[in-house]
Formats: C-alpha cells, structure tokens, sequence
C-alpha cells in the first residue's frame, strides 16, 4: 500500500517535467510569414503577424531563443555602438528608455529595416528568425521586470548585472529632467 | 552472439581514425603503452582466477579444533599474501614509471617545423596557418594539411565552450580550453587521410565535429599552402558568377569570409577554397556540388541546433550559389 503511494507520487511529480520546446528549425513558410509584420505608418509599433501568435511568441520568454540572440548580439557587431546595453554610440537598451517602445514589432523593425542616424539595416545581413532572436534578447536586456526565462550566461566578464535581473529595472536613470514633461508616469 | 561482439571489438583495428593503426610517433608510443597494460592486466586477471577457481575447488576440511592455528597452513598464508602484495606494488611502481617516461615526452616537441593554430568553435574547427610575413597568413576550416617527417606544433584554444582535439592515428587527446591556450606536438610518418573528431562534450552537434588530418609530402604540401594563400577564383562562368552574386547579397556574407571578395565575415568557416576540401560542415558530407546545396538549403535538419541558419533561397539562387562555391578549389 505504501509502495504504490510512493510511486504515484513519484509519478506525479515526473508528468510535470517538461522540457522547453526547442524550434530549431522553422519551416521555410512560417519563416516567411513571420517577417510579414504590420509596422504603423510612422515605423513605430504595429502588430506581428498571425503566425507569431499562433507559435505561442516564441522569441519573447523561451531561453533557447534568447540564447541565441545573445549569441547574435555579440556576432553581428552590436557591441561596437551599443555595448553590453549601456550604450555609446548607439542609444542604450539598460536605462529603461526606449525611442520606439519596448514592443517585438518595434525591435524587430529597427533591427531590420534601420532607424535613422546610424542603425544600419540587417535585413540583408540576417535571416528572419535570427533579427526576432536578437530582438527578444534586446527586449530582455531592456525589460522593466524579468522576463520568466533567462538567456545564457555571460562566457565574458561581467560589466553589468545579467539579464535575469532586469538589469533596466536596476539602473534605470530618469535624467535630471524628463525628456519630454508629457511623457506620463516613468516605468 | 559472442562471435559477432568481438567481432564488432575487432573493427577499431584498422581504418583512419583507429587507436591501434597508429601512424605517428605520440601515438606510436602510446599504442606501445597500452598494449604492454592490457597484456601485463590480462596475465593478473587471469593468474587471479586460476587462483580463485583453485581455491574454490580444493574445499578445506573441516577443522576439528577450531580455535587453534595451525602453524603450517599460517605460515603458507602468510607467504602468499606478502607474494602478491609484494608483486602488485611491483607491477603497479612498474606501471607508473613506463608511464611517465612514456608519456612525459610527448607534450611539446622541443623543435618543430610548422605552426598551427586550431580554435575549437561550435561546432567546426578554425585552422589558421602562420608564415613569416602576416600576409601569408591563411585560414581555413576542418582540414589541416601537414608534411610527412616533420613535427607540427598545433596551438589549441577553444572559443566558446571546452573542446577537445583528438586524432588517434597520430595522437592522444588534447583539451582546447577558453582563455588558456594548448599545444599538441603531431608528427605523420605516412601519407594519408586521418580523421580525427571533437573529444570533449560540447554541445548538441559534439557527435558531427569532426576534422581530418592529411599528412603529404613536402612538396605536395608547399604547394597546397601555396593555393591555400591566393584568393578565391575568379567567377568565369555565368553561372558560378551569378552565384556569387547571390552569396554577397544574401546573409552569407555576413558570417563567412572569401578573400577575393567583399565578404569578410568572421563568425563561420573561412570559404575562400571550401571547393577543395573533402568534407564540408565538420566532417558530415562529403564535398560536391549536391551536398553543398543540401547543406545550404537546410543546414538545420542535417545538423540540428548549430549556427548556420536556414537562409531562404529560391531553386535558381541555389543552383547558382552551390556552382560557385563547389568552384573555389
């Protein structure tokens, strides 16, 4: 009787492990489908596509996806204006601003259509499915609570405190005075 | 069933990626090592069980006063039990010291006539050549050529995870650890193709990192090094140029590098003579015109989860583009 406890237990508790759904590959029509994005008229926002909802937003909270776009950080040279998100050349991710709003769409905009004064385009440089890695990892750099999944550690020394802090929450910097007086309540 | 296990035993015995068909001198001696302890371990194990079944079969008698040694029967056990502590401390210092001497030499070569730097990336292998000047320098992936009878000092540092560089028919294993950089001393006595793979875990596609070793003769290798320099061919053919094309205005010349060309990309495999190697993608296909169409147009179900991303192509663009790259020999 005890016995049959304990392996029901047992077996209860291991039907909940379930692994992260890993996409490693998308098929070739989602992949076109997801770059079908709807940006509004001023390049701002929008809405992604359908198909992002129907694969559950996959680049926002799965680890692998944000892995990856750490990964892609570093390759695709996002150091050189950016940094480790404290900006430089290029605006910063870490201080809670974002010029475009912090949405999928805007990111994922920038990164591949440009922003004016010096945001180059990737569209040619990347495939789809590595601009919304990056922008899911950009988004989690900046985000004002932690995300519920974590992109991997660091493998150089730490400038900054890592992903899974919500560093933007931390050292979010408001400015001597707000960029603009009608911009509403700060995050 | 028997039959067919050591018959499955007996297939490391030859080949070019074998322990025990040795082609060079670190693992020559490293072969001689390992023959001498299976052979020593093997005549132990089996005086131990001789003696075990001995002793089983030659049941004592029954003692009728138990308590009571008997002097003989002491001083016999005593005298076996001093023989065989006394033979397992000799063969065990014995052990320790061909080992030693075996293996303390084979670290770093005090001279060596050529210089290689091997970066263990996930999934492939960086190989950069050095020359005296450093616009000699050249790089390229997965294939290192050498000449036979000389030493070749390879320099190993992983760049991402831990690695580890192993070809058996010329070496034992050697780590390629991030930040801290490894030699390995390799010498080919013979001309041949030796394979070699990645011998530490690192990752989801450990099992297809693989890399080859061709040892050739002097000449034959100054002249490989020597095409190795130029840059890529140039594209005569409309096809093979329109390839190029394709290859600088997609997403692969944003990672990979032909030297030649405008694409310098520095986080894949150095292409600019991908044409001549043997196999492409760490050892997985071999090289022809198919293979790196198939690789191109869906690099993730043939290797699942590494950095070559699935980049769209229609059929023309992917004719053309694996025309070109099968072409730069």
């Amino acid at each position: 009787m005890r016995n049959s406890i304990a392996l029901l237990g047992i077996a209860i508790a291991t039907v909940g492990c379930q692994r992260e759904e890993r996409q490693l590959r998308l098929d070739p029509p989602v992949a076109a489908a997801l770059d079908k994005i709807a940006l509004m008229p001023n390049a701002i926002s929008g809405a992604p596509p359908e198909t992002y909802f129907a694969l559950d937003k996959p680049y926002e909270s799965n680890a692998y996806n944000l892995s990856q776009g750490k990964r892609l950080y570093s390759w695709f040279g996002c150091k050189t204006c950016h940094s480790d998100g404290q900006g430089g050349v290029g605006p910063a991710f870490l201080d809670g601003w974002w010029y475009y709003g912090p949405e999928m769409v805007s990111i994922f905009a920038s990164i591949r259509d440009g922003r004016p004064h010096g945001m180059p385009a990737f569209r040619d440089k990347m495939t789809t499915e590595q601009i919304w890695q990056l922008a899911g990892y950009v988004q989690t750099i900046g985000a004002y609570s932690a995300k519920t999944a974590a992109p991997s550690r660091n493998d150089e020394k730490q400038t900054r405190p890592s992903e899974n802090r919500a560093p933007a929450a931390i050292l979010f910097d408001q400015g001597p005075t707000p960029v603009h007086p009608d911009q509403g309540p700060t995050p | 069933m028997l039959a067919f296990a050591s018959l499955l035993a007996l297939t490391g015995c030859t080949g070019w990626q074998s322990v025990l068909d040795v082609q060079g001198s670190p693992a020559i001696t490293l072969k001689q090592l390992i023959i001498l302890i299976v052979v020593v371990c093997s005549v132990v194990w089996a005086l131990v069980m001789v003696a075990l079944i001995l002793a089983l079969w030659r049941r004592r008698e029954v003692q009728e006063r138990p308590f009571f040694l008997n002097q003989g029967i002491e001083r016999r056990l005593t005298a076996a039990v001093v023989m065989a502590v006394a033979a397992s401390v000799i063969i065990i210092s014995a052990f320790t010291v061909f080992s030693f001497f075996t293996t303390h030499t084979l670290s770093v070569a005090n001279t060596d006539d050529l210089t290689v730097k091997v970066r263990g990336l996930q999934w492939w292998w960086n190989v950069e050549y050095f020359a005296s000047t450093p616009d000699h320098r050249f790089e390229t992936a997965n294939e290192i050529h050498i000449p036979i009878g000389r030493n070749v000092r390879l320099q190993l540092e992983g760049l991402d995870v831990i690695h580890s560089f192993w070809v058996p028919s010329l070496a034992g294993k050697q780590d390629l650890i991030p930040g801290r950089p490894n030699e390995l001393t390799i010498r080919a006595e013979r001309p041949g193709v030796y394979r070699g793979q990645c011998a530490e875990f690192c990752g989801l596609q450990h099992a297809h990192m693989a890399f080859f070793v061709i040892a050739e003769e002097q000449p034959t290798f100054d002249e490989w090094a020597r095409l190795q320099r130029e840059n890529a061919t140039v594209a005569s053919e409309l096809e093979v140029a329109a390839g190029q094309q394709v290859f600088l205005s997609k997403p692969c010349a944003a990672c990979h590098a032909i030297r030649g060309t405008s694409a310098s990309g520095t986080t894949g495999p150095d292409l600019t003579h991908v044409g001549g190697r043997k196999y492409i993608a760490a050892g997985l296909l071999e090289t022809t015109r198919g293979s790196l169409a198939a690789w191109i147009a869906d690099p993730q179900t043939l290797k699942p989860g590494n950095n070559m991303p699935m980049v769209p192509l229609n059929a023309d663009e992917l004719r053309s583009v694996s025309a070109y790259l099968a072409s730069l020999k």
